[in-house]
């Protein structure tokens, strides 16, 4: 039997849907633990990379500088990166800010918001929290992306079968349903 | 009217004379992208989606029509990447969210993209500043997402015959706009047909956005048309 594929996973600028969606697979997860195992990843809550990966999947694109080094660190430890979802491809929802000024978008968030308390409005601002970038950046935007999975999120389908054709070397094409930007 | 037989990528192939190519290569199965171009209408070559190569230089489809013995290149991979480029570029010049856009499974700039196996645009998104534009009473003009092909300042009447879209501004600045008054005149159908006629998102009706699931839309389960795999 061929060595397992070993294959790590994150969250960026995303909201988790995309690894719901890895979910979704359901029983096929199943047949995927036969030829994979999961290192760094939401899924197994490991927080850093224990082994070199071949395969590395981001969800969500660079919002913060924590994010940029979170990918750099996937892009170091993997042979392949997979930028799944619109949010890698494009960044996604979080990039409607992108039109907007910096300045006037956390002003808006935590001064002027009918919620904050009156004489106590301020940006959150602490060494320990992750710096906010200008905007929202796509993956590839930062290191060098190999595969896209389109999709908001992607299908399980779609997962499943670019996972397949990764793992195994095939190249079997998507029908045409499960391709999908949204 | 007089046939005449004209060669794709070396296939040989007849249609009337005088005919509009993208109409022609459709009789005889063959498949040329368009955005711009509805059939029936005159032409605008605005996008250029329709890139082919005629007689050896690189044109527009629809704006040519068929003469004896034409010889039309269409699916050799240089062509695809071409006008898989030119869709790209659409992509990134306006802010196409898909996610978030109520015309998704009905945007035929999508369904493009689709039939091309588009995965990610190989240019820089620019996400530009546009703004939408809510003062209709029916129409609301989303700027993010117009591409400028025309359709709706030239081919769009209202049931007096008045154009009631047109350009305004120059250059990079150029956005659609309408007339207001005449706009809150129009009859759904009306509505209905302007809404239709804009092959992105940029033309939506108030409060009809999602009047369709999404999944049961036009080009949801069936493609807009089939490109073969290209030679060189």
């Amino acid at each position: 039997m061929p060595p397992k594929r070993v294959i790590g996973t994150i969250s960026l600028a995303g909201c988790f849907g995309c690894h719901m969606s890895i979910l979704d697979i359901d029983l096929k997860f199943l047949e995927l633990i036969e030829l994979v195992e999961f290192n760094r990843s939401p899924l197994t809550d490991i927080k850093t990379f224990t082994k070199h990966c071949d395969i590395g999947i981001i969800e969500g694109g660079c919002c913060n500088d924590e994010n940029v080094h979170t990918l750099i660190s996937f892009r170091k430890n993997c042979d392949i990166l997979v930028s799944l979802g619109e949010c890698a491809i494009m960044g996604g929802l979080p990039a409607l800010r992108n039109k907007i000024d910096l300045y006037d978008c956390l002003k808006e968030a935590y001064l002027n918001v009918p919620s904050s308390v009156p004489g106590n409005q301020m940006i959150p601002h602490h060494p320990d929290l992750p710096k906010i970038l200008d905007r929202i950046y796509p993956c590839h935007e930062i290191v060098k992306i190999d595969h896209f999975i389109p999709g908001c999120p992607p299908c399980d389908e779609i997962i499943w079968k670019s996972l397949t054709n990764l793992i195994t070397g095939k190249s079997e094409t998507i029908p045409y349903p499960f391709l999908k930007y949204d | 009217m007089k046939e005449v037989s004209f060669k794709i990528d070396g296939k040989t192939y007849k249609a009337p004379l005088g005919e509009n190519l993208i109409m022609a290569a459709k009789r005889n199965g063959v498949y040329i992208p368009t955005l711009c171009y509805l059939e029936g209408h005159p032409c605008l070559g605005t996008c250029r989606v329709c890139t082919i190569r005629v007689n050896g230089r690189s044109m527009a489809a629809c704006t040519l029509t068929l003469t004896e013995n034409m010889q039309l290149e269409v699916n050799t991979s240089e062509l695809q990447d071409m006008r898989k480029a030119i869709v790209e570029l659409i992509f990134v010049e306006g802010n196409h969210f898909c996610p978030a856009c109520e015309k998704g499974g009905d945007c035929q700039l999508q369904a493009v993209a689709y039939a091309m196996d588009m995965r990610v645009a190989r240019f820089h998104y620019s996400f530009s500043p546009y703004r939408i534009h809510y003062e209709g009473k029916n129409i609301i003009l989303e700027h993010n997402r117009c591409m400028h092909c025309k359709r709706c300042t030239n081919l769009f009447q209202d049931d007096q015959g008045y154009k009631i879209f047109s350009f305004i501004n120059r250059g990079s600045k150029t956005r659609v706009m309408i007339d207001l008054d005449r706009e809150k005149l129009l009859s759904a159908e009306k509505l209905r047909e302007a809404k239709q006629l804009c092959p992105t998102g940029a033309i939506l009706l108030q409060g009809g956005g999602f009047d369709r699931a999404i999944g049961t839309r036009q080009y949801d389960q069936r493609p807009i048309g089939v490109i073969p795999k290209g030679e060189k």
